[in-house]
């Protein structure tokens, strides 16, 4: 691959389909699909990371749209769940994990020495490949996050909050009656179900899913689609996924990355349609991947 | 058409494997057949050496107790009834129930039938009740250890032994009339250490171990779990924690006995504390079982899953919190385990204890962590040591009340770990 005819999807150049303003209030917008122009919730330039001496990302420019999907495809070993973990400083927890670049959440750097990275990820939410509930009751899965970051005054308002997180991810009426039952007892389906409950119900701001339905059967993911559509009136998501069915389905904007550069970010209609990179357009025919 | 003479070769290769799994499975059993042998060699030679311990002989006597001498003018008073030569009325009922013994060398020889404690029995006995005084009581007075060891069996009579043909004898008249009874030994497990076997128990020991294991177990159990979780969790990976690593490790390997050594030079020397005492033991038991439980702590924190550690991490749990709320009670069985085995280890430990001077002789039960103790161990390496031929069965029965104690600790770990343990 040739590096210097790359283009990286930046914020100064447009790519076909969206034009991007500076509004006199000074937020950035983007402009999708419909022409609706909405804010940016997050953004990264020059983000480079590496794994010991293996550089990882290279200098992924990209904006993640207000209360709308942004699906990461790609083939393996891309860089899309690293790149994931950077906004919510995941990496952080691994050894010989270095980030370099600016990631921005609401135009506040989140690598700011006064932020606090434990109000970070209250704030952005994230749903695993596998599902992983606490071996707790269901209840206190749900509970855990309010509970740590004192959102519930009472037991009522507790009650109030699992309820409505159970009822958001749709998985009240199945587990209803035994809410003091272990979530490890549940299903597949149930149990990723749960572990969205169990984000949202702090209420976050963005909800990052890495691959949330690789583990699961096709009727478990076609709930959890529905869920995802659903969600998006309310929370900014970004999901990871390796099903293109999936990111064209669910999606909104599309990025592509391969070998760690961000080839080509679009509305989904245009990435899907009508790509302007060619390895876009490989991998989308199936010729790789 | 099949020749049925030769050998079909997929046929043979199934059966030589189908021997080869028998024969793995033979290696197994084998291996625990001979470790389980072994161990009921072991436990088995010391139930038969020691069971004969539980039982001690006695001697039924009728004492008179003299109105006179215990409660003078009728009144019964508590200093007058502790003074009272109780040992005079015991051998006054020796003489009623063997008459003809005249001369003092005989005299002598018949009142060593029974123990030197037998009189403080007889003490405590008025002591609690009053109302015998002036009656004939039936008494039963420990025989001593001779004569405890004779009717066992397990010394002959004779001359130049412990039993004279006399005693022999007499102890012969007093079986027949039913005067020698054998019952069951609780002043092994009541009493404190004695130079006299019959009297000797091993209760001071115990209370010795007890007081040194809760100081070795709330010293090491901290400090250990602490230092397992800054390692498995907080700590970078460079050369500091590896160096560290490697250390715990060789700890836990050092011998026991240079733990003592420390204790002497550094905490009884330097320090100055009181020797003999459970304080000195505990604290270096405490550091001898440190290693061991952070080994066991650190495998059993990285025996977590990472996947709940990412899931609370992605839930804005702090670190603390990670590990308070969700490594912690998953790890909480093996740290457990690790402790107890641990524990188990140091109540067994004979020779840093030494060291420090835990081998004394004490008679009296310790009341703090200063006083000067022993410990069960310790108590039946003295023993073994001990002249007395009783000392034999009581160190054989000692080793098995150890033992128990052990078995019953690992039980302990066993159940504690099958209660607590959560699946994920």
């Amino acid at each position: 691959m040739n590096m210097e005819n790359y283009r990286p999807a930046t914020a100064t150049s447009a790519p076909t389909g969206m034009t991007i303003d500076t509004v006199l209030t000074g937020e950035k917008t983007i402009k999708m699909e419909s022409a609706e122009e909405t804010t940016v919730k997050m953004s990264t330039r020059n983000l480079d990371v590496f794994y010991g001496d293996k550089q990882a990302l290279f200098g992924i420019d990209l904006d993640v749209p207000e209360r709308a999907v942004t699906a990461l495809i790609g083939p393996s070993g891309c860089g899309k769940s690293t790149f994931l973990r950077c906004l919510n400083r995941m990496n952080d927890t691994i050894d010989g994990c270095r980030v370099d670049g600016d990631i921005r959440i609401d135009q506040s750097d989140i690598y700011d020495r006064a932020l606090d990275v434990v109000e970070l990820r209250a704030r952005i939410g994230m749903v695993f490949q596998k599902p992983n509930p606490f071996p707790k009751s269901i209840y206190d899965n749900v509970a855990y996050g309010p509970r740590i970051h004192g959102l519930a005054e009472d037991k009522d308002a507790l009650d109030e909050i699992v309820h409505n997180a159970l009822e958001k991810a749709g998985l009240l009426k199945e587990v209803a009656d035994r809410l003091d039952s272990p979530g490890t007892g549940l299903s597949g389906g149930q149990q990723q179900r749960l572990c969205i409950a169990r984000a949202i119900a702090v209420s976050p701001e963005v909800i990052l899913m890495d691959e949330p339905c690789s583990a699961l059967d096709p009727i478990a993911t076609a709930h959890i689609e529905e869920l995802i559509d659903e969600l998006r009136e309310n929370f900014t998501i970004v999901i990871v996924t390796h099903n293109m069915q999936q990111a064209a389905r669910v999606s909104q904007q599309t990025a592509f990355f391969h070998l760690g550069i961000l080839v080509e970010c679009n509305s989904t209609s245009e990435i899907f349609t009508s790509p302007s990179d060619e390895r876009t357009q490989g991998y989308i025919t199936g010729r790789y991947g | 058409m099949t020749d049925n003479s030769t050998p079909n070769p997929a046929l043979q290769r199934r059966n030589k494997r189908y021997a080869a799994e028998r024969r793995f499975r033979l290696y197994g059993i084998v291996s625990i057949s001979i470790a389980l042998g072994a161990l009921c060699l072991l436990i088995g030679s010391m139930a038969s050496k020691g069971w004969s311990a539980f039982q001690q002989t006695y001697l039924i006597l009728e004492v008179e107790l003299s109105k006179e001498d215990l409660a003078p003018g009728g009144k019964i008073d508590a200093a007058t009834l502790r003074e009272a030569n109780y040992v005079s009325y015991l051998r006054k009922a020796l003489r009623a129930e063997i008459p003809g013994v005249k001369s003092r060398r005989d005299r002598r020889s018949l009142y060593k039938l029974i123990s030197n404690g037998a009189s403080l029995d007889l003490q405590n006995l008025i002591l609690a009740d009053a109302s015998l005084i002036g009656r004939k009581v039936t008494f039963a007075a420990i025989a001593s250890d001779d004569v405890d060891q004779y009717v066992k069996g397990n010394i002959s009579a004779g001359k130049g032994g412990k039993i004279s043909s006399k005693q022999a004898a007499w102890i012969k008249a007093l079986t027949e009339a039913g005067k020698v009874k054998k019952r069951f030994n609780t002043n092994l497990f009541s009493n404190g250490d004695s130079r006299e076997p019959e009297l000797a128990g091993i209760w001071g020991a115990a209370v010795g171990s007890l007081l040194t294991m809760f100081l070795t177990v709330l010293l090491s159990f901290p400090l250990g779990v602490a230092a397992a979780i800054y390692l498995q969790e907080f700590a970078r990976k460079n050369r500091w924690t590896d160096i560290i690593e490697v250390n715990i490790n060789n700890l836990a390997a050092v011998p026991s006995i240079v733990f003592g050594l420390l204790g002497l030079a550094v905490f009884l020397s330097f320090f100055g504390l009181p020797r003999s005492a459970p304080l000195v033991g505990g604290i270096v038991l405490a550091l001898m079982t440190l290693p061991t439980i952070i080994i066991a702590s650190r495998a059993a924190l990285g025996a977590v899953p990472p996947s709940i550690r990412e899931a609370a991490i992605g839930m804005g749990a702090s670190p603390m919190q990670v590990v308070l709320h969700h490594v912690l009670p998953l790890a909480f069985p093996g740290i457990l385990t690790g402790t107890i085995i641990g524990a188990a280890r140091a109540l067994g430990e004979t020779a840093p204890l030494l060291m420090i001077g835990m081998v004394a002789f004490i008679v009296d039960i310790p009341g703090s962590l200063t006083d000067p103790a022993t410990v069960l161990p310790v108590q039946i390496y003295l023993w073994a040591d001990s002249p007395e031929r009783a000392f034999v069965e009581r160190t054989a029965a000692a080793t098995l009340i150890l033992l128990t104690f052990l078995i019953l600790m690992n039980l302990i770990a066993v159940i504690l770990r099958k209660k607590f343990e959560r699946r994920w």
